[in-house]
């Protein structure tokens, strides 16, 4: 017990650290090791909570491809941060503002609720025993049964993000030479060369 | 204090997702760190909803937090190759300076 109360305080405690180093760091390269950092310790909260599979999901795609394309892109782009940076104190007061009123309506309303006695029975897919049934089993069985076609929206949603980045980013460049294969297997002989009959004795 | 309960998970995922509107809020000029807090957001919207799932022992909260997750990627692969796209156009990405489709 008191091992998983020091866990989830160190955990917490470094993921919101983390949280503050990416809106406050100067280096957009920074930012972005730090938003890695935050994402690890959120995985480890959810482990701590008995979520593995969701834990695993958000390390692979979050630091594995989320956090990278972040990287890639803050490298790829020259720009001059520190301009960007500039008027950082000048909205200090307005966003720590309307923080301050963000976070007292949140624990406001944190402290004063009550779970209703009748949601025990309006569980739709009640967790079966951990000893019997593992956290990725019990969401393959509903997720591939009762949330197939959001699953399949799901998927829809990568593939049309996967062809917007390709199509947005995509650009044919003038004056490149390119081999183009389909070109060369379609010529044919009559394109290529001119059969000529040359008389003996005679220039063409 | 050493009971670990909801409200502990509640109040991590509150002051995450306060942090995301404040990275909005101060850095209003640099889109990129805006994209990383909206991840920030999304990520304390998927400890409360897992969180509430466990306590509630309902594995739907567990699948929304996927789909999030997938919107979440989806969002972050668009809106990067905007950025590019946007730089590679203008060579800029200063949020003040799109203004091209104001009357």
């Amino acid at each position: 017990m008191i091992i998983q109360a020091l866990s989830f305080y160190l955990f917490a405690s470094v993921a919101i650290a983390a949280a503050v180093m990416v809106i406050s760091a100067r280096n957009p390269v920074h930012s972005v090791l730090f938003l890695i950092l935050a994402f690890f310790n959120a995985a480890g909260l959810f482990v701590l909570i008995g979520a593995e599979f969701i834990a695993m999901i958000l390390v692979v795609v979050y630091v594995g491809a989320v956090a990278v394309l972040f990287l890639f892109v803050v490298m790829m782009l020259d720009i001059s941060f520190a301009e960007l940076r500039q008027g950082f104190l000048q909205y200090l007061p307005i966003g720590g503002l309307v923080g301050i009123v963000l976070l007292a309506e949140l624990l406001m309303f944190g402290g004063s609720w009550v779970i209703a006695p009748a949601t025990e029975g309006l569980r739709s897919f009640p967790a079966p025993p951990i000893d019997q049934v593992t956290n990725t089993h019990a969401i393959g069985k509903i997720l591939y049964t009762d949330y197939i076609y959001l699953f399949q929206g799901a998927g829809m949603v990568l593939l049309v993000a996967m062809i917007g980045a390709i199509v947005l980013t995509l650009r044919a460049r003038p004056g490149v030479r390119k081999q183009k294969i389909s070109d060369q297997i379609n010529r044919r002989p009559e394109d290529a060369i001119e059969i000529k009959k040359v008389q003996s004795g005679s220039g063409i | 204090m050493l009971e670990i309960g909801l409200s502990h998970y509640l109040a991590v995922a509150a002051i995450l997702f306060t942090l995301g509107i404040f990275g909005i809020f101060l850095n209003r000029k640099n889109v990129i760190i805006i994209l990383m807090s909206v991840e920030l957001i999304l990520l304390a919207v998927n400890i409360n909803l897992v969180a509430f799932s466990v306590h509630l022992q309902d594995m739907t909260g567990q699948i929304f937090a996927m789909l999030v997750l997938t919107v979440a990627a989806a969002e972050a692969a668009i809106g990067l190759a905007i950025i590019v796209v946007y730089f590679r156009n203008r060579g800029t990405i200063a949020v003040e300076d799109i203004n091209l489709m104001k009357g």
